[in-house]
């Protein structure tokens, strides 16, 4: 067959790769509407309230919080916190700060230090990461109490990737709130949701972290990138296999990392555990819906 | 047979387990649209109690005879003299049996009465569905007259298995009333997934059989799922006639022009090819059903 023959013959070739894959970029403007939306319906509707609590921690997930109650409730509606511990970062006070300008939003800062140390002050054997959780706790209580002198409610701030992972303290500032908007937001869906809504880039594009202990980063805490981590979760959660999610570019170390955190935390991610000792146990017998 | 039907969508978010107050407020819909010239007015799944009960379904159900009673009353309270009929999902009681039904009334004329009730087959009880755990599947699948024409219900994941809507239109229903209850997944696109899925549903079975389709669905959140909202009307050659916002309560009036489907099922007559083949697909669905 000569040359001229073979590439007359020869028919146009469309190859696309069939590997379904779950995405986890979102229609930004959909979603905000959407997370809007339940703000008002959880928080004006349902339980009657006008006015959030928003504690920020100078973090994004916080800012973009506080991002999305304005949109909901109007700046005047919304009062920001500000709990600083001592040993606190300087920038966590001043990113939350530069929300608080941008916003226009009514403002608080209490310094939990006083609260904290009085404890601490009683316990000889006390460890930064007990002093940590102690912190966490010390800012929910906080936040609880100003939601009760305010008449409002008070916002969570955990997003799924850090709750997948058990990356927080049970029962903390962000995690014990009675409404959360960024509960079902990988990490990085919360990042692109930063970018949209226009948190200043100061807070969109630090390195991310709890700064309960001095120096500390998710991302070191954790071993893996907040990126990868979310890829696999979102198809491990999705029920693909290892050996699919390796086909995606992932090592088995990574996955292994990944679905081992999620599998240490389960406990966290529910209420506390009672026996059942009845036909008519609370959450097992007796169902009833959060808003029934 | 009449010609034009003018019908109301409404888009509705009804207060969980609130039945009296969720009447007053059709009550009030009812007002509002007064000088409308409506003729049929249809309502979400579930519309009148929510949708997440779970074993508060007991509580919630009502006989189809009690609800015929609830909308009577309804039409009365909005001071309505012209006849109106109602398409609404409701939690149905029926002795120690509960459904997830969807009932049709005729209303404010000398036959009133209830014209049909049709319950839900196909039970989602899956991801955030837990369905039959709380209720009991219907078994039948019936087309029936209105004063306007021959008409069929399905509810929600009824009319996402092809079979049923080709076997209404079989039965010689010229409209479909689909309440539906789809709380909003993946907000990748520009629409919710489900949103885009419930668009192509509704457009395949109206293009197929050359019906008019009418999809109504809940909006507003329950326990933080929110309902897509966006209703619609297909037309018998599955172009949107109609379509409401997403996440929103809306009310869409639309007018069904039943003359139009000669001339669909003349341009695509698909549902005349079906009938010829019936003998064949229902030996091939008996093979099926007997290897099971």
């Amino acid at each position: 067959m000569s040359e001229t023959l073979d590439r007359s013959a020869a028919l146009p070739i469309l190859r696309a790769e069939g590997r379904p894959r779950k995405s986890l970029s979102l229609d930004l403007a959909v979603t905000t509407d959407f997370l809007v939306a339940f703000l008002r319906d959880e928080v004006e509707r349902r339980k009657g309230f006008k006015r959030v609590v928003v504690p920020l921690s100078g973090g994004i997930d916080s800012a973009v919080t506080i991002y999305l109650a304005v949109r909901a409730f109007g700046a005047k509606n919304v009062h920001a916190l500000r709990l600083p511990y001592q040993t606190s970062h300087a920038d966590s006070l001043a990113h939350a700060q530069l929300v608080i300008d941008a916003l226009g939003v009514p403002s608080e800062t209490v310094d939990i230090t006083g609260m904290v140390d009085g404890y601490a002050a009683l316990e000889p054997t006390m460890t930064p990461h007990r002093l940590g959780n102690i912190m966490a706790r010390a800012r929910m209580i906080i936040a609880f109490d100003k939601a009760a002198e305010l008449g409002a409610v008070h916002l969570g701030t955990g997003n799924k990737t850090e709750r997948l992972f058990g990356y927080y303290t049970w029962h903390d500032v962000a995690d014990a709130a009675p409404v959360n908007p960024l509960g079902d937001l990988f990490k990085t869906q919360v990042r692109a949701l930063a970018e949209h809504l226009g948190v200043p880039e100061e807070i969109s594009r630090k390195p991310p972290s709890a700064d309960l202990v001095v120096g500390q980063s998710d991302e070191t805490d954790l071993g893996i990138s907040y990126g990868r981590a979310d890829t696999i979760l979102i198809h491990h959660l999705a029920g693909f296999e290892d050996a699919y999610i390796q086909g995606l570019g992932f090592d088995e170390a990574e996955i292994k990392l990944v679905k081992g955190l999620v599998a240490r935390t389960h406990w966290k991610r529910e209420l506390p555990i009672q026996a059942t000792v009845s036909s008519t146990a609370i959450g097992e017998f007796y169902l009833r819906p959060v808003d029934y | 047979m009449v010609g034009m039907i003018r019908h109301a969508l409404v888009q509705f978010k009804p207060h969980k387990s609130q039945l009296p107050r969720n009447l007053e407020r059709l009550s009030a819909i009812i007002r509002q649209l007064g000088d409308e010239g409506v003729d049929v007015l249809t309502l979400p799944e579930t519309a009148l109690t929510g949708y997440f009960l779970q074993a508060g379904v007991r509580e919630q159900a009502l006989t189809a005879s009690q609800l015929f009673t609830a909308l009577q009353e309804a039409v009365r309270g909005a001071g309505r003299r012209d006849p109106l009929d109602i398409c609404v999902g409701f939690y149905e009681r029926d002795g120690g049996s509960f459904f997830n039904s969807a009932l049709y009334a005729e209303l404010g004329t000398q036959n009133a009465g209830v014209r049909h009730v049709h319950r839900k087959m196909f039970l989602p009880t899956y991801g955030v569905f837990d369905e039959e755990r709380y209720v009991s599947r219907g078994w039948r699948l019936d087309a029936f007259d209105t004063r306007f024409g021959r008409v069929g219900m399905l509810i929600c994941e009824d009319a996402w298995h092809a079979s049923t809507a080709a076997v209404l239109a079989l039965k010689g229903a010229d409209i479909l009333y689909i309440p539906t209850a789809s709380p909003v997944r993946d907000l990748t696109g520009v629409e919710p997934a489900n949103a885009q899925r419930w668009e192509d549903t509704a457009k395949g079975i109206a293009a197929e059989h050359g019906v008019y389709v009418l999809t109504t669905c809940l909006s507003g959140f329950e326990g933080g799922k929110g309902f897509s909202g966006m209703s619609h009307m297909m037309d018998p050659y599955g172009v949107v006639v109609a379509k409401g916002e997403l996440f929103s309560e809306q009310i869409i009036i639309t007018d069904v022009h039943l003359e139009s489907i000669q001339a669909a099922r003349y341009e695509s007559p698909l549902l005349a090819d079906l009938r010829a083949n019936l003998p064949e697909l229902v030996r091939a669905f008996q093979e099926v059903g007997e290897v099971r």
